[in-house]
C-alpha cells in the first residue's frame, strides 16, 4: 500500500520550546556541536489504491488547511514514501 | 434570547457556560459539534476543553467538525460568537479570529485568576465594560500562547481588535501580553481565561474583597444581550 509523506516544522521564527529542551539537554550531555534542535511532525498518509498528481495534489491542499496552521507552521515537504526493496533478486 | 453552546467529544467546561447563561438570565441551548444546526439561537459559545485531545493542534480537528460551517456562517452574518480557550483556538484555527496558539512559553500547564485589562468595549462580548476596566477571569490551559506575525500583530493593534490583555503577568508568553483577540467587525471574541468561571459569588475567582467573589465573568454575557437588543 503506497504511503505519502507530509513533514510540517514550526516557523522558524517562532519559538520551538520542545526544540529548545532537547537542545539543551545536548548541551548538558557535553555535545556543543549540535548548536539548535527544531522538532516537527511528519505525517505517514496510506493510501488505498496507486498515487497520481490529482491525488498527491489533494494532500498538498490538506497539508495546508488541516496538517498544518500557516500561522505557526510551514509545510516542507510532501512525497511518496519508497517502497521498501524486496529481498531475493539475486542481484547481490 | 436563546445563547447556543456547543459541545465537542472532549469539551470540559460546556455546562458551566450554559449555567453562566442561566445565571446571566437567559435561556442556554445545547447543541453538538456533529450536527448541521444551530437551533435558531441568538449567539453562539465555543466553550473551554480538549477537543479531539487537542490532537493534531489545539482546536484543529474541532475547526473542522459539522457544525462549524453553520458557526462560520453565522459569523459572517454578524451573530455574536465567544470562544473560550479551547473555543478560541477553534475560532483561531477556523480563521474567525487572527493569531493562532502554541504551548505555552514554560512548557506548563497554568492555572490561576488572572487579571486582564479590556482594551476594547466596542465588540458584542465587551460592551458593557469600559475600556481599561481591570477584571479577574480564571484561567487554565497548556496551549495558551498567543502568537501571530509582526503584520497581523500591528494591524490588529491598529484596529482595536485586542479585546484584553494580560495584566501584572503574562501566564504564557503571548506576544504583547494578548489575552483575547475579535475579528474586525466585534461580534466574534475569543479570550483563553475562562468568563463562565466567574458569573457566581461564592464559586469565582479570588478578589481584593473575599475569596471566591468574583463575578466580572457576567459582563460578557450582558454585553452580549445588550447586542442583541439594540
Amino acid at each position: 500500500m503506497p504511503t505519502i509523506v507530509v513533514e510540517v516544522m514550526p516557523k522558524a521564527e517562532l519559538l520551538d520550546p520542545q526544540g529548545k529542551a532537547v537542545a539543551g539537554a545536548l548541551t548538558r550531555l557535553g555535545k556543543q556541536e549540535f548548536a539548535d534542535v527544531r522538532i516537527g511532525k511528519r505525517f505517514e498518509v496510506k493510501v488505498d489504491g496507486a498515487v497520481d498528481d490529482a491525488m498527491l495534489a489533494e494532500i498538498r491542499e490538506l497539508a495546508v488547511d488541516m496538517f498544518s496552521n500557516s500561522v505557526i507552521e510551514d509545510v516542507v515537504s510532501v512525497s511518496v514514501m519508497a517502497p521498501i526493496p524486496s529481498t531475493g533478486s539475486g542481484n547481490d | 434570547m436563546r445563547i447556543g453552546v456547543i459541545t465537542f467529544p472532549g469539551s470540559l467546561d460546556d455546562r458551566d457556560a450554559q449555567r453562566a447563561v442561566r445565571l446571566a438570565g437567559e435561556t442556554p441551548v445545547a447543541l453538538w459539534h456533529g450536527d448541521h444546526d444551530l437551533q435558531g439561537v441568538d449567539a453562539v459559545i465555543l466553550p473551554g476543553g480538549f477537543s479531539y485531545g487537542d490532537y493534531l493542534r489545539a482546536g484543529a480537528i474541532a475547526s473542522h467538525a459539522p457544525i462549524m460551517s453553520e458557526v462560520i456562517d453565522a459569523a459572517g452574518r454578524g451573530v455574536p460568537v465567544l470562544g473560550i480557550c479551547n473555543g478560541f483556538q477553534m475560532l483561531a484555527e477556523a480563521r474567525l479570529v487572527p493569531g493562532a496558539h502554541t504551548r505555552n512559553a514554560h512548557q506548563q500547564f497554568i492555572r490561576r485568576d488572572q487579571k486582564l485589562r479590556v482594551e476594547s468595549a466596542s465588540t458584542a462580548w465587551t460592551n458593557a465594560f469600559e475600556t481599561g476596566d481591570e477584571i479577574i477571569i480564571p484561567m487554565k490551559n497548556a496551549d495558551g500562547r498567543f502568537v501571530a506575525d509582526a503584520e497581523t500583530l500591528a494591524r490588529i493593534e491598529g484596529n482595536g481588535q485586542v479585546a484584553f490583555r494580560y495584566l501584572d503577568v503574562n501566564p504564557n508568553g503571548s506576544l504583547n501580553d494578548i489575552a483575547g483577540v475579535s475579528n474586525e467587525r466585534g461580534n466574534v471574541v475569543g479570550l483563553m481565561p475562562h468568563p463562565e468561571h466567574a458569573t457566581e459569588p461564592g464559586f469565582g475567582p479570588d478578589t481584593a474583597d473575599a475569596m471566591s467573589s468574583g463575578t466580572d465573568g457576567l459582563r460578557f454575557f450582558a454585553s452580549v444581550v445588550a447586542t442583541l437588543v439594540s
